[in-house]
């Protein structure tokens, strides 16, 4: 059966069942919507966070990213993990206790202002957007691939089927759906991972083949030989680090205080039963998370040594050591359709040759003009792994099925919460009070239709990989809504003004940052500098700047709040009981 | 729960919490990132420590670090008796 087929028979089967379900619990759950997870096991529960969490950056972008960043990519394992610590410490357990539904909500009670509330709107709204858009790119390279389209008209079926998805809605409501979801991604992910670490290394756990010996009898191990791989072709080897050690520190961190103020996750958190669940049910998503977490180093790993293999056949540097083009497998023909890769035959011997034109500088001597795989989108690779590795075209589809899941499952969620506060904190909030339900939910749709529009365009020319966009993202929510809650929670002292201001301060110097080198509003051609370290500020680079930005909002907050006046007695109160798990006598209350 | 005990309870949750995060820190910022050179002289397996650390190690620790947490507050929870139902 040929691929084309084959993706549309698994796609449209994981559709099914997910409409499937989604029919069958709702029967059940009417009026649940926003109590997803109530009454649920928190194991499954951890699943369904999983799901919604994990997304085209996860699933799709990630292990591309580690396959060619090597050890630097570690920035992205330990921050998109890391960040459930926080979240389990500092503010799940407070905001479950609080016992309302979205984080304006909470911001605006807390700091008793309704501008607050409207400035966490703001930031709400800004680091979501920007999230969609890593959505779009990936969703645009899944299509692209398995409909055998160019990247655009790829990127124009995404936003249809996201919007479908989307306006259908419910479905991001319903746990059962999500844990479908959260099965369908890790078979797709994991299936593929444990045939290729088969292969290479004969140890089937994925984890556990990454540091073991080639399966060739050569005895060496699997790390050290793509190191060798790497450096003879003049690479950075792929254990070293090639960031500088403060911008490696300071994306980590923006990454993991970003997780902990991503405004679709923390809301999981509302709404679990008690405060003592919604620690454990951390500490469970992080368990379903981490399994892919700690596959995706293998993934990457491995990717990057199938395709050098692929095209070095032999010596670096003998007249036969490179795949004839005429030879070249055919994943190879098809990626090159999409647009997605490209080859140019610079000294026309017919062969590809590639390698790091700066660091081997011995090429001239065998004849070669330069690297001739002039594009390597690193967001095929998850998609192209299988292929490379040769596994059966079953497993293709199957990971094109989970890519979809994982991109779908998050962007639907992004987009109701988008919609959530244009229609609901914005308008009915506060600009038109007096409008309906059936008219706020006509604008949450027109809302969630412009928010597609605008990621769509945007993710045309996105301002980098689905993963590096998506980092952005989180840069936005740690620099303005993170240090907000934590705050609010740790702190009685910081009042409204310190609040408004600290976001302000937070939100718009991380954007401000990130506008100059990725173009303003991320229009391309705006950028006022160039991308690169010579330009950055201390050498960080736009995806770090959230911990700066989370600083400086911390410092505006603390300064402004010390400067005026201490928060009313009832909100210190409101604090001390948001500390407690259950209602309990205030001793001043008299 | 009186005034003091609600004190003591919150700077009981803030050690607990500063106790977890040390580790936290130390797994990812220290292990993983500020002392990976030195650790990559040692290896473990195929896997050089602080890569393994940086890619691996750290997320496990990340996962027992919440548990542990979760089962302290419990217990702290039962002590001052504001369990949930």
């Amino acid at each position: 059966m040929s691929l084309t087929v084959l993706t549309y028979l698994v796609v449209g089967a994981t559709f099914a069942l997910y409409i499937y379900i989604a029919i069958r619990s709702k029967a059940k759950n009417t009026g649940d919507f926003y109590v997803a997870g109530k009454g649920v096991h928190p194991v499954l529960n951890g699943m369904a966070t999983g799901a919604d969490w994990m997304s085209a950056a996860s699933f799709i972008s990630m292990a591309g990213l580690i396959a060619f960043l090597g050890y630097d990519a570690s920035v992205y394992l330990m921050g998109w993990t890391g960040g459930y610590c926080l979240l389990a410490m500092l503010l799940a357990p407070y905001l479950r206790k609080f016992g309302k539904f979205t984080v304006s909500e909470f911001i605006g009670e807390r700091y008793y202002s309704n501008t607050a509330r409207m400035v966490a709107v703001g930031c709400l709204i800004t680091a979501s957007v920007t999230y969609v858009i890593g959505q779009m790119k990936g969703i645009g390279v899944v299509f692209s691939r398995s409909l055998g389209v160019s990247f655009e008209v790829g990127i124009l079926i995404g936003m249809i089927i996201v919007f479908i998805y989307a306006v259908f809605g419910g479905m991001k409501g319903v746990t059962n759906t999500q844990i479908a979801q959260y099965c369908v991604l890790i078979f797709a992910y994991s299936v593929p991972a444990i045939f290729i670490s088969l292969t290479l290394t004969g140890v089937p756990i994925p984890q556990l083949g990454l540091g073991s010996t080639m399966a060739d009898g050569s005895g060496i191990h699997m790390l050290d030989k793509l190191d060798l791989i790497l450096v003879d072709l003049g690479f950075a080897a792929y254990t070293a680090q090639k960031m500088s050690t403060l911008n490696v520190l300071f994306l980590t961190m923006s990454l993991m205080i970003g997780t902990a103020g991503l405004p679709h996750v923390i809301m999981r958190f509302f709404t679990v039963p008690t405060v003592k669940d919604a620690r454990s049910s951390a500490g469970w998503a992080l368990v379903f998370i981490a399994i892919l977490y700690t596959t995706a180093p293998a993934v990457g790993a491995m990717a990057r040594m199938n395709l050098m293999q692929t095209i070095q056949i032999g010596e670096v540097g003998s007249p036969t050591g490179n795949i004839e083009y005429a030879k070249v497998p055919e994943w190879f023909k098809s990626w090159e359709a999409t647009g997605l890769l490209k080859f140019e035959d610079k000294n026309g011997d017919g062969r590809i040759q590639y390698y790091d034109e700066k660091g081997l500088t011995t090429a001239a001597s065998f004849g070669w003009k330069g690297n001739e795989m002039v594009k390597v989108d690193r967001d095929i690779m998850v998609l192209a792994n299988p292929e490379i590795a040769g596994l059966p075209n079953w497993i293709i589809a199957l990971v094109t099925a989970g890519g979809i899941a994982a991109a779908l499952s998050t962007a639907a969620g992004l987009l109701l919460a988008i919609a959530t506060a244009i229609s609901h904190d914005v308008l009915k909030g506060w600009l038109m009070p007096d409008i309906t339900d059936q008219q706020e939910l006509k604008y949450s749709r027109i809302a969630i239709g412009g928010a597609i529009l605008v990621a769509g365009y945007l993710g045309l020319n996105p301002p980098g990989f689905a993963a590096q966009t998506v980092a952005l993202a989180f840069g936005l929510a740690a620099s303005s809504i993170f240090p907000a809650i934590m705050m609010g929670i740790f702190s009685k002292r910081i009042n409204n003004k310190g609040a408004v201001a600290g976001m302000m301060v937070g939100l718009g110097s991380t954007l401000v940052y990130i506008f100059i080198y990725k173009g303003w509003f991320f229009i391309k051609g705006t950028a006022m500098l160039p991308d690169n370290v010579d330009n950055w500020l201390f050498g960080l680079n736009p995806q770090s700047f959230g911990t700066v930005g989370a600083i400086l909002n911390f410092i505006a907050a603390y300064t402004v709040s010390l400067m005026t006046e201490e928060p009313p007695e009832r909100i210190q109160q409101l604090v001390e009981d948001i500390r407690v798990p259950i209602k309990t006598e205030h001793s001043t209350n008299a | 729960m009186g005034e003091k005990s609600r004190e003591e309870y919150w700077q009981r949750n803030i050690k607990l919490v500063t106790q977890c995060l040390v580790v936290w820190f130390v797994v990812s910022f220290g292990f993983g990132i500020l002392l990976v050179h030195p650790l990559n002289a040692i290896s473990i397996g195929g896997y050089k420590l602080g890569f393994w650390f940086a890619q691996q190690g750290s997320i496990y620790i990340f996962v027992g670090l919440i548990f542990f947490y979760s089962n302290r507050m419990g217990k702290l929870d039962k002590e001052f008796g504001v369990e949930e139902e």
